[in-house]
């Protein structure tokens, strides 16, 4: 799709599996097709813990959407949002101020789509269609520029998604295209599918994401250095890099359950 | 979904029971740990273990409930999967835990009635979450459909947006575009194309693109043509020329694309024809106008220099070239006088006769500046090819010219130089047809003149000497020789005339016919003929130191251009006075045309010489003409007859009559005017004895001496010979 200029419109095939319809499944949605549910079982196969791990990016989602709240933040930018299940970004915000704006970011056409049929009415919601990746058109795109507001803070949001983003394409140069945009006092929120260097990755998750890689899309796995160095430019909040469940949990139970080797960090980060 | 009514409700316990109410409590607690993880709710763990709080205490009351209802246990299994308790294992682990655990966590694990109760409850439970569970995934289902309609129809639409703005970029292009199969069947041409190339697209679409071959195209054009259609390039530029519906040709910028399907394989071609006619005929007019000059229209220098060059770069061996080097005769008298508008008009005339009257394949007519122009001749078989060229163009512009109410006579002098052009290069043949018109002029003017290698030697040969004379004055090269004039009645030296002599490091002795004319062109006579005069008046000094009265006097030649020099009789003095030489101790020899042909002023200086006391003498008297009229007023004092005179007096036995006559007639003429006479040549006895017959004063030639050193003449003096 990057090399696809703008206004040409993808395929929208539905023997191919995409990756929001597959997480939309995972989190037990009904949004999918059977390629979707077909290759999301697979790897449920060899990787019965992958529920888990998409459920918990998900609480991580709504739990720094909160905290973004608490530190006074009103505006969204939702990049990689894919199907709207519930517990969406804007519900959460407008449920604190019912004045809070949010722009869902997506690649896959028929997430869109669907954000878009969801949110009829909503207009302090857009939702673009776009590569994340290509930031310059993000950033200029309508809908960012009538929702956000960039001379106050915005909460940029990666949940789940840097991971899809390969050393050659640059992940920490897209992060600065949109940091350079933010106002002080902005948030970057992350997570991502990683282990630690003294982590030893089960031969079952190799394979499930040779599954997910042959079937979906590759995946690029950073450990915690290379997580951490994803936020250049940002000041870690408390408590800094966390496995997922572990970034400021809501109950001692969360973490315990998820337990120390979550194949994932999670961290937010304030602009200077 | 039946309802049960039952009326025997237990009363030792009921939901207010505080035992009741922990023990639900704790099964929530439970409950929540068993169905959290399973799928996905936007809640907090404390807010999961409140909301299914609610559902247990409704589930409580409904157990105790009287009448018993299971319409409440249909609502919690609707309720659990309004929260997004929608995942597989959700309603299994809460069914089994509500059958295994709540009677337990309640107190009243023995009550029968409460059980069956509890089982109605349960299975409306999985009823009612069922159905919601349906009715969501329908939903859910018919909601993701909906947005890949949504999705495709917007594709859709954008996919005809931009086909249409595709088709507004084909259509409204000013670039000309064409597209053909990949058999060059041509599919569609934009607007532009149709206007460039003056067909209707039905039209083109007869055509195929190898019909649009036109004869001035480049071999390259269709070889990468017959590339790109089997797919060897991907696409090309040329410039290319078309012929338009109308005749015309468009000169155009062509961009050729290969585009190919999804497998690779050549599918159509796509031309982009951008019309550069315009510039191309500007480039054509300034390139015209660069080569050309403007005011004749002719080729000028640049385009002349630059047919040359190509002549001399496509030489075979033996091929032939002549040039034709013209300048008009006193062109400069014309523009001058009658202003450089008639000077143009004239040269337009001259550039139109001669354009006319050279003509035809491998001739070449250009303007080099001013009033020169040349004609190259490429093929020539001789010398006699360009004479005609010559003769015809000189023939040509005897017609006078009229302009501007002027009747104007013209010529022209013309060099020619024709030869092999192997062994020579442009620049040789330039220079030399350069030299020739340089000799046309010197010879009179109003003709041709041939390149002739020898006399170009000798001119080398006479440059170079004339280059080099003003330094071989400094460096001592020159010297004088004396050669006695003796008078014939005793023998006696009377006088000593000073030749001057070059002793050339390269070339050796000169004698002064070599460079005593060049020195008259360049100047440097006055200087050399001052050096000779102070170096024979020293001489004459040191003989007078000597010898006293018996010193001879010395005879210096004076060129033309000394006798016109108006420093002539200071030097003269000032130079007599520095050797403190008596005046009449100098004689200067003049030729006949120096004083003959003299306006006033150096006819004062010789008077003024004369009336100082210097001899003045006429040199090779006889051989120039002289006005005999005149020579009386002169201040002369000496003719000295030319040598020539003396051939018929040579011989012993037999004299010439009519030199005899002659060289008596001058003897007397002479005498009549009070001069001395003076013979020179004398080689023989013969000769010296005719002379003195003849009454002539003085000989001076071999037969008396040799011109040589002051010291020949010492001896000569003291008798020693």
């Amino acid at each position: 799709m990057v090399e696809r200029p703008n206004w040409a419109p993808g395929d929208i095939d539905l023997e191919r599996p995409s990756v929001a319809r597959v997480y939309d499944y995972w989190l037990g949605g009904a949004h999918n097709f059977a390629a979707d549910r077909a290759v999301a079982e697979k790897t449920l196969e060899t990787m019965p813990e992958i529920r888990g791990v998409v459920l918990n990016h998900r609480a991580f989602l709504r739990r720094a959407v909160r905290h973004l709240l608490g530190q006074g933040v009103r505006q969204f930018l939702d990049l990689g949002s894919g199907i709207p299940t519930v517990g969406n970004v804007h519900e959460i915000a407008q449920a604190a101020d019912p004045g809070a704006r949010v722009v869902y970011v997506d690649i896959d056409p028929v997430a869109v789509a669907h954000s878009r049929s969801l949110l009829g009415g909503n207009d302090q919601v857009s939702v673009l269609q776009a590569d994340v990746r290509d930031w310059r058109r993000v950033l200029g795109s309508a809908e960012v520029g009538e929702q956000l507001d960039f001379d106050e803070p915005v909460g940029v949001l990666m949940i789940a998604l840097l991971h899809f983003v390969s050393d050659e394409e640059d992940p920490r140069g897209v992060i600065a295209g949109y940091r350079d945009r933010l106002a002080p006092g902005s948030f970057l929120a992350l997570s991502h599918a990683g282990y630690d260097e003294s982590d030893v990755e089960s031969t079952a998750s190799v394979e499930a994401r040779k599954i997910y890689d042959r079937g979906v899309t590759r995946m690029t796995f950073r450990n915690r250095a290379e997580f951490t160095r994803l936020f250049d430019g940002f000041e870690l909040v408390e408590p800094g890099v966390a496995r997922v469940p572990a970034w400021r949990p809501e109950s001692v139970d969360d973490v315990e359950e998820a337990g120390r080797s979550f194949p994932g960090f999670a961290a937010v980060g304030r602009k200077a | 979904m039946t309802e049960r009514v039952d009326d025997r409700v237990s009363d030792d316990r009921s939901p207010a029971d505080p035992a009741v109410l922990a023990g639900a409590e704790s099964f929530a607690r439970s409950w929540a740990t068993a169905v959290i993880g399973s799928s996905y709710v936007p809640m907090t763990r404390a807010e999961v273990a409140r909301h299914l709080q609610n559902l247990t205490e409704l589930l409580v009351e409904a157990l105790f409930a009287s009448p018993f209802r299971t319409a409440p246990g249909y609502e919690i299994g609707s309720r659990l999967v309004d929260a997004h308790f929608t995942g597989t294992d959700t309603l299994g682990r809460t069914i089994q835990l509500l059958g295994d655990d709540l009677l337990a966590e309640l107190g009243v694990a023995g009550d029968e009635r409460l059980r069956s109760r509890l089982a109605a409850l349960q299975g409306a439970l999985s009823a009612g979450y069922a159905r919601a569970l349906r009715e969501r995934t329908l939903a859910e289902q018919e909601a993701i459909r909906a947005a890949v309609l949504d999705a495709r129809d917007q594709a859709e639409a954008m996919l005809r947006a931009s086909e249409a703005r595709f088709r507004a970029m084909f259509t409204e292009a000013a670039i000309g575009i064409g597209i053909a199969d990949i058999d060059g069947r041509i599919l569609d041409v934009n607007q532009a194309l149709q206007d460039m190339l003056g067909f209707s697209v039905e039209e083109m679409r007869q055509y195929n693109v190898r019909d649009l071959m036109h004869p001035e195209d480049a071999g390259s054009v269709w070889r990468l043509y017959d590339q790109l259609i089997a797919g060897e390039c991907d696409h090309y530029r040329a410039e290319k020329r078309f012929h338009r519906a109308d005749g015309e040709q468009v000169w155009t910028h062509l961009t050729l694309s290969l585009v190919r399907d999804d497998h690779g394989e050549p599918q159509y071609q796509v031309a982009m024809i951008e019309d550069v006619t315009d510039r191309h005929l500007l480039q054509n007019r300034l390139r015209y106008q660069a080569l050309h000059d403007p005011l004749t229209g002719l080729p000028n220098r640049a385009l002349f220099l630059e047919r040359l060059a190509r002549v001399f770069n496509n030489r075979a061996k033996h091929v032939r070239a002549g040039l034709c080097y013209l300048d008009l005769d006193g062109f400069k008298v014309i523009n001058d006088s009658l202003g450089h508008d008639t000077g143009d008009q004239l040269l337009v005339e001259v550039g139109r006769r001669l354009d006319h009257s050279v003509s035809g394949q491998g001739k070449l007519v250009a303007r080099m500046g001013g009033d020169e122009f040349v004609i190259l001749v490429e093929g020539s078989s001789g010398e006699q090819d360009i004479v005609d060229v010559a003769d015809r163009v000189l023939t040509e512009l005897e017609a006078p010219i009229r302009i501007a109410g002027h009747e104007l006579s013209i010529s022209a002098s013309i060099g020619i130089v024709e030869r092999q052009l192997s062994g020579t290069t442009s620049a040789d043949l330039m220079r030399d047809a350069d030299i020739t018109l340089y000799w046309a002029k010197a010879d009179g003017k109003a003709r041709w003149a041939l390149y002739d290698p020898e006399r170009n030697a000798r001119e080398v040969a006479r440059f170079t000497l004339s280059a080099t004379m003003p330094r071989a004055l400094e460096r001592g090269e020159f010297y004088v020789e004396y050669q006695p004039l003796v008078r014939l009645a005793d023998s006696k030296v009377t006088g000593v005339e000073a030749l001057v002599r070059w002793q050339h490091p390269e070339f050796g002795r000169l004698a002064p016919d070599r460079f005593i004319e060049l020195a008259e062109e360049t100047g440097l006579i006055v200087p050399l003929g001052r050096w000779v005069l102070r170096k024979a008046c020293e001489e004459a000094r040191r003989w007078l130191v000597e010898f006293g009265d018996a010193a001879p006097f010395v005879s210096v030649n004076l060129a033309v251009r000394q006798s016109r020099d108006p420093e002539l009789v200071r030097d003269v003095k000032r130079i007599l006075d520095e050797c403190a030489l008596p005046p009449h101790h100098l004689q200067l020899e003049l030729t006949e045309s120096a004083i003959m042909g003299t306006a006033d002023e150096p006819l004062e200086a010789l008077r003024a010489l004369c009336d100082m006391g210097v001899r003045i003498a006429i040199d090779d008297f006889g051989t120039g003409y002289s006005n005999l009229a005149y020579l009386k007023h002169l201040p002369v004092h000496e003719l000295k007859i030319a040598g020539s005179f003396m051939e018929g007096l040579r011989a012993e036995n037999e004299e010439d009559p009519v030199d005899s006559q002659i060289v008596a007639t001058l003897v007397q003429l002479a005498h009549a005017l009070s001069l001395g006479v003076t013979a020179e040549g004398v080689e023989t006895p013969a000769q010296a004895a005719r002379l003195l017959r003849l009454g002539c004063d003085t000989g001076q030639g071999w037969f008396f001496a040799r011109p040589g050193p002051p010291e020949n003449v010492d001896s000569l003096l003291r008798g020693d010979l």
